[in-house]
């Protein structure tokens, strides 16, 4: 049966970034990597709060810092995982001259090498939050998820994310191998600007904007909303809007995004191909 | 024989470099495509400043979002300017070897007559740059954005506790750097492994004497650890920087610290070296 060109692209891709996540070593020892940095991450946070509070775990702050942390694994494994893929394909593998040169779609193809990651990202998510509802009293009443929600968020949001990585990975194409920290620095300024782990009232007023324009501030806001409800909207910052306002508002930003990731991505694109950057190697 | 002498291919070999001429030429030799590397594009100076800054601020703002007391403002910009240090250890000089080994320099390493300690050092002291500007940049950024001052307690302890720190680190970073001597594909995973947790374990973000007495005596056999405490017991001094431990104390075991890494690494990086070299590891790219 013949399957389009940009499925078989994005199929091997992500079975591809799969076999390079998870192959390195033992099942164990990936699952406890897998594990170990969420969860410190988090740890970080609680302790933090613990120390503040003095162990007041039932404040509504508390599960927004937690689901928020938690959710913006995603961010980091999925938009850095596609931008990542040019860096070690082109550096470490030295396989992305091959890549072009085959029957693919190169955006499709590093797409799937997300997609790998965002399997991965699942896994350190569902941990962390299991971990908060075992351990740490966040009250997630299955009964009254907002499932419907949480899945559209969940799935907008990840292809939302997985398009800001593409235009990452085309800024990455025409940048040296340090630039490996573009995508965690995006992920850094975003973790700040979309109110991840704090209530966007707690920037300076100047910076609020910013993270109005950002897609991952109604994407986390409505994954908070679908799963802790009442918590969620107990902050001010969006208390105003409903859930279809919110998400009405994250398609359009993710649709912006979107677009505009894959316009950087053509201009970076032929940028590095004009300039042999593709099969490019910076090391020293 | 004066024309011999004054031809470059046919004069004989009158300076050789031994001893410490040879590690300090070494080093610098090392450290030199690095800095020199680093100047070809410029523009990691704006990630090295904006990567820490952002945790910074994130975690300045949970603490203002929680109405934390201002001091931990002060240890959250403190933590975020040591981590330049740590990042540069585990990135820029243990997992260094892996990245050499790749590229195929560590069977040069090996085979040249100098000594590996000095090739660390190098890495270590090229990669001084970006960390030096890192930490500064942070240091300045928290002083200007959140208004952190520094009450300093003691220069002459806080001289002999940052510089007994950074020693025990970079001696920590060779002995870490002989067991990412063997390590495959791994070694990547491993160094992004030590980060969070370690940034966790070592109270990077908050003090140390907050966890519980055994995690945090566990913990301080990492350099920052104790350094980090002792520093934010010198520099900020206020009813919130008790520390884990007596400054006093903390600057005994840190130079213990020391001393029982410089010397470990040195033996342990022999030791590593001709047991890679046995297993045939040196050349060995297994992607």
């Amino acid at each position: 049966m013949q399957t389009s060109t940009s499925w078989r692209s994005f199929r091997t891709a992500a079975w591809l970034g799969w076999v390079i996540e998870s192959n390195w070593t033992d099942p164990f020892l990936f699952a406890v990597y897998s594990i170990v940095k969420p969860l410190s991450g988090a740890a970080i946070l609680v302790i933090m709060y613990g120390v503040i509070t003095e162990g007041n775990f039932d404040s509504a702050l508390f599960p927004y810092i937690y689901l928020g942390n938690a959710f913006y694994i995603y961010v980091g494994a999925v938009m850095t995982g596609v931008s990542w893929a040019v860096v070690d394909d082109r550096e470490l593998y030295k396989t992305l001259k091959y890549m072009y040169i085959a029957p693919i779609n190169i955006p499709i193809y590093l797409l799937g090498r997300g997609g790998a990651r965002f399997i991965v990202g699942s896994i350190a998510v569902l941990i962390t939050i299991l971990t908060g509802v075992f351990f740490l009293n966040v009250n997630i009443n299955l009964a009254e998820v907002n499932w419907g929600l949480f899945f559209v968020s969940l799935t907008i949001g990840v292809i939302m994310l997985a398009l800001i990585g593409l235009m990452l990975a085309g800024w990455t194409l025409i940048t040296a191998r340090h630039e490996g920290f573009i995508g965690e620095a995006v992920a850094a300024a975003l973790y700040i600007f979309s109110g991840a782990v704090f209530p966007l009232d707690v920037l300076p007023e100047w910076l609020r904007p910013v993270g109005y324009f950002m897609p991952t501030t109604y994407w986390l806001e409505l994954l908070r909303r679908s799963l802790v409800g009442d918590v969620a909207q107990a902050f001010p910052t969006l208390s105003q809007f409903s859930n279809l306002e919110i998400l009405g508002v994250m398609i359009g930003l993710s649709i912006l995004f979107g677009l505009v990731s894959v316009w950087v991505f053509k201009i970076c694109d032929n940028i590095a191909r004009e300039n042999g950057m593709i099969d490019r190697t910076t090391n020293y | 024989m004066d024309n011999l002498n004054s031809n470059p291919l046919t004069r004989p070999y009158s300076r050789k470099d031994i001893g410490w001429r040879l590690f300090l030429k070494t080093i610098i030799a090392r450290a030199y495509p690095r800095i020199v590397g680093q100047q070809r594009e410029i523009s990691w100076v704006l990630f090295e400043i904006l990567l820490p800054m952002f945790a910074v601020c994130t975690y300045v703002f949970v603490y203002r979002a929680l109405e934390a007391p201002e001091e931990y403002v002060g240890f959250v910009v403190m933590g975020g300017a040591m981590t330049a240090f740590w990042l540069n250890v585990l990135w820029s000089m243990s997992s260094q070897l892996y990245w050499e080994k790749q590229q195929g320099n560590l069977q040069l390493y090996i085979i040249a007559p100098n000594s590996m300690m000095a090739i660390l050092l190098g890495m270590a002291l090229g990669g001084m740059l970006a960390t030096c500007l890192r930490a500064v940049a942070v240091t300045v950024f928290g002083m200007l954005m959140f208004g952190v001052t520094f009450q300093i307690v003691s220069y002459l302890q806080l001289f002999a506790v940052f510089t007994l720190t950074m020693i025990a680190l970079y001696g920590m970073g060779m002995m870490m750097a002989s067991a990412f001597l063997l390590f495959g594909r791994e070694a990547w995973h491993i160094a992004n492994l030590a980060q969070e947790p370690i940034f966790l374990a070592s109270g990077f973000f908050f003090p140390i004497k907050f966890l519980p007495f055994w995690v945090a005596a566990g913990a301080s056999l990492l350099p920052l650890t104790l350094g980090m405490d002792a520093m934010r017991q010198l520099v900020f001094n206020s009813e919130f920087s008790g520390g884990f431990l007596p400054v006093s104390t903390e600057i005994w075991i840190l130079a213990g610290l020391a001393i029982l890494f410089i010397v470990v690494s040195k033996y342990l990086l022999a030791y590593v070296e001709k047991l890679a070299v046995r297993e045939g590891r040196i050349t060995e790219s297994r992607r």
